[in-house]
């Protein structure tokens, strides 16, 4: 007897513990920002700073919740059910993948907010090892053989396919030909040892675990690494890349649902706000309203040619021709690794 | 005398020169060192790489403390539900013959020959959002993945065998003779149970209810499949050190590793305690997988 007793209150402790878990969080406004990887130092400060000015606005004090990782399995999660109020992704065919498959928010969400939903911009970068020993300055020098390449893998991670571009970019503007642009990729994958999900993995795996003898990164990433690990490592910048734009969304059907989408919608205008702004310059983002930003915050980002997604012809072609099943990358990946 | 012999006796069936068996323990030695003993120190040494106030402030962070505790309370939940589990399935086992038994075996061992990412999906697959029963949970409100009742699945799943694969041959071997004693004599179920089978199980249940908590604890990857990774509400000890290491924050990463690695030495320490303690009792309670 006294053991079924003990089983039943551990069973009612245990109930009770979920119930009052799940009321505690509803005595509160609490919004779930689901991100990508890189963006972790980021947000810390930004949701500090929108916490203390919606306190000053309105008198209520609200939690933030942040979940990181690969910008694509970031996506899945929520289509799943992960409560999101907003995201703020890699990419916006990751949003557009919410967008399609949950009808959580509208098709046309991109152009809710300035800048294609971009409060930030950045760009791809190399991170080679100090005194750059294998003497890596262009794409080119990624191709060679016996050079070892890190970047994550673009089914997974938004930073990854962006990578991918900026690769794809260089290689047509070299020789204007698709079949040698794709020869190219085919190479620099060649030279891949290690494939992570996201763009964190990837980094702890050049930097900690010491392989590959450049990353193919974020420049916010690159500017981190070596702000965390002084005079290790050294930022190559490529003559071809990427503008990468990460934007940011409300996911209205779940922020109606907990009547949250006034305080939600505040936190995504916050993001356009001078504060915010100069926060992600301090970040090593490149702000889209840098005027707030300090100047040596600014100063520092290198000069790029950038392209945008449009000289790749928009994002939905570039899915259907190089990350869609059986596309350009499987294809380099099966030539590759058969 | 005998033992003489059979010391003897030993040495000539298995034949190797002293030089062979210094070779051999040293190769286990070294081969232990390497992929145990060596990590498990390294996690202390850079938990306290930058001394004990450093260690200490590692468990300041309100999202550190959280994990803990939802990781304690994961296992509070997991754990014993394994055992009323485990204690109802390896009773039906041993005590009775029924149609369909031998597959109820077989799907005891499926945790330990199944991913565990696989055993996260399949909650995924069956409550999120798009899944079988996605709409009708949430049409009634109820959060399955991405929250505690999620982790608390996919935990009880991956650690079910343990106390079931325990038990199932200690009873076995004890046979129901004495059950049917004391059914003879009159007593009911619960009492027959209660003083009888549970008595005679009860080191074998302690040692699979430890192994079953050890790995409650230290589950990954089925847990980071359901969890969403929401930090300071999701995340459990495990996953936490993994943010902390990504966020190059390695003396907190170890530090709450450390305090895992600290479980499982606890746990070991348990476990040969009563080995030693009640060694004949739970002789046969040692899996014979």
């Amino acid at each position: 007897m006294p053991i079924r007793t003990k089983a039943l209150a551990v069973l009612f402790a245990a109930l009770a513990a979920m119930l009052s878990l799940a009321s505690a969080a509803r005595a509160q406004t609490v919004l779930l920002n689901v991100s990508y990887d890189p963006t972790r130092e980021l947000y810390r400060d930004i949701n500090q700073a929108f916490i203390a000015d919606w306190k000053a606005k309105t008198g209520e004090t609200i939690t933030l919740r942040m979940s990181h990782g690969g910008s694509g399995a970031q996506a899945r999660s929520v289509i799943d059910g992960l409560d999101a109020a907003v995201v703020t992704l890699a990419l916006a065919p990751d949003i557009d993948a919410i967008a399609n498959a949950t009808k959580k928010l509208p098709a046309d969400w991109q152009t809710r907010l300035p800048n294609n939903s971009c409060p930030y911009t950045s760009t791809i970068v190399f991170v080679v090892r100090k005194g750059n020993p294998k003497t890596i300055h262009d794409w080119d020098d990624l191709v060679k053989p016996g050079i070892q390449v890190v970047t994550p893998n673009p089914k997974t991670s938004g930073g990854a396919r962006w990578n991918y571009l900026a690769a794809w970019g260089y290689a047509q503007a070299q020789s204007k030909d698709d079949a040698k642009a794709r020869d190219f990729i085919a190479a620099l994958f060649k030279n891949v040892p290690v494939l992570d999900t996201g763009a964190r993995g990837a980094t702890n795996t050049f930097a900690q675990r010491g392989i590959g003898d450049a990353l193919i990164a974020w420049e916010n990433e690159a500017f981190l690494l070596l702000k965390e690990f002084p005079d290790k490592f050294e930022i190559v910048v490529p003559s071809v890349t990427v503008r990468a734009e990460p934007p940011v969304a409300l996911v209205d059907g779940n922020v109606d649902a907990a009547s949250t989408r006034k305080v939600a919608q505040a936190y995504l205008d916050f993001l356009y706000s001078p504060a915010a702004q100069a926060i992600m310059a301090k970040h090593f983002y490149r702000s889209f309203k840098p005027e707030g930003a300090a100047k040596e915050d600014i100063e520092r980002f290198p000069k790029v040619n950038a392209l945008g997604i449009d000289a790749f012809g928009g994002w939905s072609a570039v899915q259907a021709t190089h990350f869609a099943d059986g596309g350009v990358f499987d294809q380099v990946m099966k030539a590759a690794h058969p | 005398m005998r033992d003489a012999t059979a010391t003897r006796r030993v040495a000539a069936v298995t034949g190797e020169t002293p030089v062979a068996r210094a070779v051999l323990i040293a190769v286990a030695v070294t081969f232990l060192g390497i992929v145990l003993i060596f990590p498990i120190i390294v996690v202390f040494v850079e938990a306290f790489r930058n001394g004990f106030a450093a260690f200490l402030a590692a468990f300041d962070d309100p999202d550190a403390r959280a994990a803990i505790r939802l990781t304690l309370m994961v296992a509070a939940i997991a754990v014993p539900l394994n055992l009323v589990f485990g204690l109802a399935a390896s009773w039906a086992i041993a005590k009775f013959d029924f149609r369909g038994k031998n597959i109820l075996i077989t799907l005891i061992d499926l945790p330990f020959s199944v991913s565990p990412v696989v055993s996260g999906l399949v909650y995924v697959l069956l409550f999120g959002a798009q899944g079988l029963l996605g709409p009708w949970l949430k049409a009634h409100g109820i959060q399955i993945i991405f929250a505690l009742p999620g982790i608390v699945l996919a935990t009880i799943f991956v650690t079910f065998p343990f106390v079931a694969r325990e038990l199932i041959p200690l009873m076995q071997e004890q046979g129901s003779g004495e059950e049917e004693a004391a059914l003879s004599l009159g007593a009911g179920g619960l009492r027959t149970f209660l003083t009888i089978t549970l008595p005679n199980v009860r080191w074998g249940l302690l040692y699979g209810v430890l192994l079953c908590n050890a790995r409650a604890m230290g589950e990954f990857g089925a847990v980071a499949v359901v969890s969403g990774h929401i930090r300071g509400v999701t995340t459990t000890m495990p996953l936490h050190v993994e943010i902390l290491y990504n966020e190059y924050n390695f003396v907190a990463a170890f530090a709450v590793a450390s305090l895992l690695a600290l479980l499982a030495l606890v746990t070991l320490a348990a476990k040969s305690y009563l080995e030693w303690r009640y060694g004949g009792a739970i002789a046969s309670a040692i899996p014979r997988r």
